[in-house]
């Protein structure tokens, strides 16, 4: 009989050894199912996991999408992990990316046709803060009032999409559009647009941000009293309010932070990939975020690695369902098969399993 | 532009295409790209057929690959360049939302062709089509106006965007033309494609005493809310949904693109395509209204079916005059018809509706 022993200390090798663990069992199980869905499981794979790195066909126009699609993820998903790491679920960072956007876009917009290289930083400190200001919402009511910063900020989603889809019908809606709702395409522009730092890396300011934040935060974490408190507040709250914390601070840093990057991030996807506001500019990446930053342990460098990696599921599962005519819904199976094997195989990093025999038990 | 340079390698991979292809390769690629899933029974159904009727009717000759369930936005822009890059030599992009993403890759790839569903903006290699919904709107509006006994008319509409206000208003102008005392609520639902809003949708009008449901979002949801509700008219939308008729389902507007689809990528294989606008309707054969069931009256039937003639031949325009628009200022004089620029970007009610159109 098969038996779960809890370990005296963390598994260190299966701390690293799961994700690839992970890797490898959604490889086997999704093979299964392209072969049940009547592809060529090997072809499938490779498609989808060598395909967009190394296919002469395909290779030198996704590797730098891979940035494209990981930047905003792993900056959102690293402001997001500093509260997790806190005890502090803050569930709305898609609401907090739609408000950078439409602050960011916004900005730039207030000084169409004007041209000047202060536009584009200025567009950035409009997005930062109004994904920050987004954020305070639940941190204020959680502290003042007491409120679960979870439903809160998620319900602030929902408005922040019911803005969105205001202001590209009414506020923003491009002059020249016959009528259609969706702003000025900010990449167009040239004072606006979020451009590649070097030309054909796919490397916008926003990954260089999202670089950056995986810096600062290992530093914060690692290195500093700020990232120690932090830490402690999430393990062991009421030690930390021994030791001095203030949790009203705490909430407030974590939420600010993470609204602050999710605005940033949403900010530099509407000036440059997506180019502008449309009704429906938000497509999940403040969600998807939450899975990079538990899929990378919350740790800045494992958030970095799970933000590429999720990034190559995108754009190889797109490729697979391209070239191999494999339904898109079977692509997301598989990306959730990745996650759920990643989660299952956690147990072995806390716990052992034991053959016992019957009467052991 | 930043990703034509970011392009060049790739360009020099499809450089070596496009000379296999003059060299006469055998098959014409053309790829589908599909904001909703194939099966969603509405909108991207219909396209996906057009696709097929492709394949049909040139057999070996083409090679058609789609992608499906594509946001709107750079994921799109993402697709097609694949697309481009897997050495398609047309592509259809099926959604408003793909319009700029559209002309940024079609910039990026002079030799693939591209055509755009639904927008405004042409180049030298992409065209734009869409088809006069409004004119199977106005047939609705006529059974909608005599089947209605509330005088109560729901409406859920998708994004307050032109093609979306013309529906509402030529409906409503034909559903008040032969019901004076009609009244239209409009729900948005701020989607093509979502099954539980839609349902829910369907629910409040359902609530508020509508008897009869118009849909301009793709899936089969309000049908089923009308169904279990009992006594609630529908109408099928972009695609037959026969499966819900006789009742609810009383008629419905049927997208065909499939000649249209088959004309372009004989075009391309002829080496005659060109970049046009193209807005056909019921005449052409683009806008189709699916069988008016039993469920309505012979006369109203006959009365619809008159309609539909004398829109196919164009004797009669959905948007003849008097019409005013909502604030009560004059649009349109007696016998005075619309003309396409105005259609084409229309954002304000005529009168007699209620409510605004959000902004």
């Amino acid at each position: 009989m098969i038996r779960l022993e809890k370990r005296a200390q963390p598994s260190q090798f299966w701390t690293f050894a799961t994700p690839f663990l992970a890797v490898v069992l959604t490889m086997i199980v999704g093979g299964i199912m392209f072969a049940a869905l009547g592809s060529d499981p090997f072809e499938a794979i490779r498609t989808i996991f060598w395909d967009p790195l190394f296919s002469e066909q395909f290779a030198a126009y996704s590797r730098p999408q891979l940035l494209v699609k990981a930047g905003p993820l792993i900056l959102i998903a690293i402001g997001l992990s500093m509260g997790f790491k806190a005890g502090i679920w803050n569930i709305g960072a898609e609401g907090q990316y739609i408000i950078g956007a439409i602050c960011g876009a916004g900005m730039g917009l207030a000084f169409y046709p004007i041209e000047s290289v202060l536009i584009f930083p200025l567009m950035i400190l409009a997005g930062a803060l109004g994904g920050w200001a987004w954020a305070i919402i639940p941190a204020v009511l959680k502290t003042r009032f007491g409120t679960n910063e979870i439903l809160v900020s998620l319900m602030l989603v929902y408005v922040a999409e019911a803005l969105l889809a205001s202001v590209a019908s009414g506020l923003l809606k491009n002059p020249d559009g016959m009528g259609f709702p969706g702003s000025r395409n900010l990449a167009q522009i040239p004072s606006t647009a979020n451009l590649e730092i070097i030309q054909g890396t796919g490397m916008h300011y926003g990954v260089l941000t999202a670089f950056i934040a995986v810096v600062f935060a290992y530093v914060l974490l690692s290195r500093h009293m700020l990232g120690f408190q932090i830490r402690l507040t999430g393990e062991a709250p009421r030690a930390a309010r021994f030791a001095g914390v203030n949790p009203t601070r705490i909430v407030f840093l974590c939420l600010g932070l993470a609204g602050t990057l999710a605005g940033m991030a949403g900010m530099y996807e509407v000036s440059g990939p997506a180019g502008q506001i449309t009704i429906d500019f938000n497509s999940g990446y403040g969600f998807t975020a939450i899975i990079v930053a538990f899929l990378g342990r919350l740790h800045p460098i494992g958030i970095l690695f799970a933000g590429l990696l999720m990034a190559l599921t995108y754009i190889g599962g797109e490729l697979a369902s391209l070239m191999l005519g494999i339904p898109s819904a079977a692509i997301q199976l598989f990306q959730g098969m990745l996650l759920f094997f990643l989660l299952a195989t956690d147990v072995f990093i806390s716990f052992r399993i034991r053959l016992t025999s019957g009467e052991a038990a | 532009m930043k990703r034509r340079i970011l392009l060049a390698s790739a360009a020099v991979a499809l450089a070596l295409t496009g000379t296999a292809f003059a060299d006469g390769h055998a098959k014409t690629k053309v790829g589908f790209v599909y904001v909703g899933p194939v099966g969603d029974g509405g909108w991207t159904y219909e396209h996906n057929k057009g696709r097929l009727a492709v394949e049909e009717h040139f057999g070996d000759k083409v090679e058609t690959v789609f992608q499906e369930s594509v946001p709107e936005g750079a994921d799109s822009e993402r697709v097609m360049t694949q697309m481009a890059l897997a050495g398609a030599d047309l592509i259809f992009t099926t959604s408003f939302g793909y319009m700029d993403p559209t002309i940024n890759v079609a910039a990026k790839f002079p030799d693939v062709k591209f055509e755009h569903a639904t927008g405004y903006k042409q180049a030298d290699n992409v065209s734009v089509y869409s088809a006069r919904f409004y004119e199977g709107r106005a047939v609705q509006g006529h059974i909608a106006g005599k089947m209605t006994k509330t005088n109560k008319v729901g409406y859920i509409a998708s994004f307050p965007i032109p093609e979306v206000i013309r529906g509402i208003n030529s409906a409503f102008i034909h559903a008040k033309k032969v019901n004076p005392d009609v009244e239209f609520s409009i729900v948005w639902a701020y989607t093509w494609f979502d099954p539980a809003k839609e349902a829910d949708a369907a629910q409040a009008l359902i609530e508020q005493g509508a008897d009869v449901i118009l849909q301009h979002t793709d899936s089969t949801a309000p049908q089923a809310a009308a169904e279990a509700a009992g006594n609630v008219v529908t109408f099928g939308q972009a695609s037959d949904m026969a499966e819900f008729g006789p009742f609810p389902r009383v008629s419905s507007i049927i997208d065909d693109w499939a000649p249209y689809y088959i004309a372009r990528t004989q075009a391309v294989m002829d080496g005659t395509w060109e970049s046009t606008s193209t807005w056909d309707g019921i005449g052409a054969g683009m806008v189709a209204i699916g069988e008016i069931s039993d469920a309505v009256p012979a006369d109203v039937k006959a009365e619809a079916l008159a309609m539909i003639d004398a829109l196919a031949d164009g004797s009669y325009h959905a948007f003849t005059g008097p019409i005013n628009k909502q604030d009560g200022s004059a649009w349109l004089a007696e016998g005075e018809t619309a003309d396409d620029g105005t259609l084409a970007g229309m954002s304000f009610y005529v009168e007699g509706i209620t409510g605004e159109i959000p902004n």
